[in-house]
């Protein structure tokens, strides 16, 4: 018997070798590709300058370029895939749903609304200005993000609420409820644009659009950290993941309190994905394509699948933001819009190329 | 040797129990099948010994230890269970055969959990398996997988589910075959569900019939009789001898009333 269970395991280590290697693989591409985004703009900066002025040397222009303006929106870029795709990951595990994401639940929908009521209730305004960049830009940033993040954790405490007052409530029937919560906020975020002045209208779309350009480091850190508490959280509940994927009775019989897990794991993800919303703007189809892009790798292995996720949010909004720079400069295209450009035909190969993924 | 006790469980929002007083014992080593019509609460009671349905007055001890007083996870470690259908799952049989150390698991697997998976895939004959997805596997496949799951967490008591429904005749022997050997070999209690009196007759000890929410009757061979299963499915049978095999042959309702019925 010792022979052919030593030969399983060997088998069994090249699969977990395979596994580690596209999470290094991603890591490295993404690595490259911020290097590569952080140099791209009206001065291009090289990969190696990029690097000397990150290590604290370089031209003082560079450093400008580079520590200023584009390092926070590359690291925006990468913060904010990061949470979103890791949140998608957890979401659809707990909520048995491939099409769980920080929509599933109406984070996004809540903080649309929650921007538009800052903007518009609130008097977020606006300025106009000459730079082409920035023709409409948020006046008050901080109670529209403010706003946004207050409305899309509503939407998390209500789902949360409803699942503690009827407690046989199960996974779908809390995308259900986050189903109506997204029509209920879009149905307000309509009536605030129907009601609003030109200038305002134009905010609120502004807004909805997404933009990595207008967070701070501050605004960075608080993300970071956000962020990092919620991964040590998912990767502490790995094992659990994995054993809910074989459904809630054999996850409850290995000893998993599914209830708990399934509500603390929902109530981060939304929080993360509230932050994130609220200090970027709307930013769809990473959270939902980059788990399942990750999923044909590393299969529904949690161990694997919460980094490799993240760090594949992180890339694909890094490129998208990149392109969206560099294809029809000086104007920026927004980077809502082309994630949900992008991410559509992305989800429907996958689709197309379908089959069940190897886990 | 478990003891289950006072098992009583009613669902939300219902007056009537599902399940009233139910009790037994099974010795280590057995096969205890749990028999009873659609509805008596067959798969309700595995559930609440394995406290996925929460039953307050009941108590489950295995050598004298109650497992309900202790956390989830140790539990785990004494109480196995395979649901019904639980096969659809998208993972490699490595990897879900592995999640049977789940209980034992602290950070990370160890080198003696991995070796524990890999000798109990190969027990169940799945050596040539090891990266296929089990919902790619056949039906009987992938009920071969559950259980090896279910052996890796090494249970005191093993809990199945309809564990031959959906497999073509061959399949049912083979696994019911698996399961018997192993709780031998291991000294495990097993309380299976199953609805094929003659598959239960074959492999299992001992039998508890469950009609209307309580137990009816429980027992070894001395309780298999035509007056049991008429009063518990509400259909005749004879329950004759074929070589040293005891047979149930059951007559539907046209035959019962036709006059046709045939003696051994």
């Amino acid at each position: 018997m010792a022979k052919e269970t030593t030969g399983q395991l060997q088998v069994y280590n090249r699969y977990l070798r395979r596994k580690r290697t596209a999470l290094a693989v991603v890591c490295a591409a993404a690595i490259v590709v911020a290097l590569y985004a952080v140099g791209v703009g009206s001065i291009p900066i090289s990969i190696p300058e990029v690097i000397r002025v990150l290590l604290g040397g370089g031209e003082e222009m560079a450093r400008t370029a580079v520590l200023n303006i584009r390092l926070p929106r590359v690291v925006a870029a990468i913060l904010v895939g990061a949470a979103l795709a890791s949140a998608g990951a957890v979401m659809q595990c707990v909520l048995r749903n491939p099409l769980a994401s920080a929509s599933t639940l109406g984070v996004s929908q809540g903080a649309a609304f929650g921007a538009a009521v800052g903007i518009v209730v609130f008097g977020g305004g606006v300025v106009n200005s000459a730079n082409a960049t920035t023709a409409i830009a948020i006046h008050n940033p901080y109670i529209v993000t403010l706003c946004a993040f207050v409305c899309g954790s509503i939407s998390t405490l209500v789902v949360i609420a409803i699942s503690q007052f009827k407690r046989d409530i199960g996974p779908g029937g809390l995308v259900l409820a986050g189903v109506a919560l997204s029509s209920l906020f879009s149905g307000g975020s309509t009536l605030l644009q129907y009601f609003a002045d030109d200038t305002k209208l134009g905010a609120i779309v502004f807004w909805t659009f997404g933009n990595l350009g207008s967070t701070n480091w501050r605004e960075l850190l608080i993300l970071g950290l956000v962020l990092a508490a919620a991964l040590c959280y998912f990767l502490f509940n790995r094992w659990n993941y994995n054993a809910m994927e074989s459904g809630a009775d054999t996850a409850k019989s290995l000893g998993v309190n599914t209830r708990a897990v399934m509500l603390i794991s929902m109530g981060i993800c939304s929080l993360l994905s509230a932050v994130a919303v609220s200090f970027v703007g709307i930013i769809s189809f990473v959270g939902l394509v980059a788990p399942h892009i990750m999923r044909r790798f590393v299969g529904n292995d949690y161990r694997y699948l919460v980094p490799s996720s993240a760090v594949a949010g992180a890339l694909l909004l890094i490129l998208a933001d990149t392109f969206g720079r560099s294809i029809m400069a000086p104007v920026v295209l927004p980077i809502g819009a082309l994630t949900s450009f992008l991410g559509a035909p992305m989800f429907l190969f996958l689709l197309f190329k379908g089959g069940r993924n190897n886990g | 040797m478990v003891n289950v006790r006072d098992i009583t469980f009613s669902y939300p929002h219902t007056s009537e129990p599902v399940l009233e007083q139910v009790g037994f014992d099974i010795a280590e080593g057995e096969c205890l099948a749990i028999l009873g019509n659609n509805g008596a609460g067959k798969s309700t009671l595995l559930k609440c010994i394995d406290r996925i349905c929460h039953a307050p007055e009941a108590a489950v001890l295995v050598d004298g230890k109650n497992v309900f007083t202790m956390n989830g996870r140790t539990m785990a470690q004494h109480i196995a269970y395979v649901p019904q259908n639980a096969g659809a799952v998208n993972m490699t049989v490595f990897d879900a055969v592995l999640l049977g150390r789940k209980p034992y698991i602290k950070w990370d697997t160890t080198s003696e959990d991995r070796e524990i998976a890999s000798r109990v895939i190969h027990q169940m004959g799945l050596d040539g398996y090891v990266l296929r997805n089990v919902s790619e596997l056949s039906g009987g496949e992938a009920q071969k997988v559950m259980l090896a799951r279910a052996l890796a967490q090494e249970p005191k008591l093993l809990l199945l589910d309809e564990p031959t429904s959906n497999l073509d005749p061959r399949n049912q022997h083979e696994v019911l075959q698996v399961v018997r050997q192993i709780a031998r070999e291991h000294q495990i209690s097993v309380a299976i569900i199953i609805h094929d009196l003659n598959l239960a007759i074959r492999y299992c000890d001992r039998f508890l019939f469950l009609k209307g929410s309580k137990v009816y009757t429980y027992g070894g061979m001395e309780v298999m009789t035509p007056e049991t299963i008429e009063a518990v499915y509400g259909m005749r049978a004879q329950v004759i001898q074929y070589g040293e095999v005891p047979l149930v042959i059951p007559f539907p309702e046209e035959e019962n009333s036709g006059g046709t019925s045939r003696t051994a």
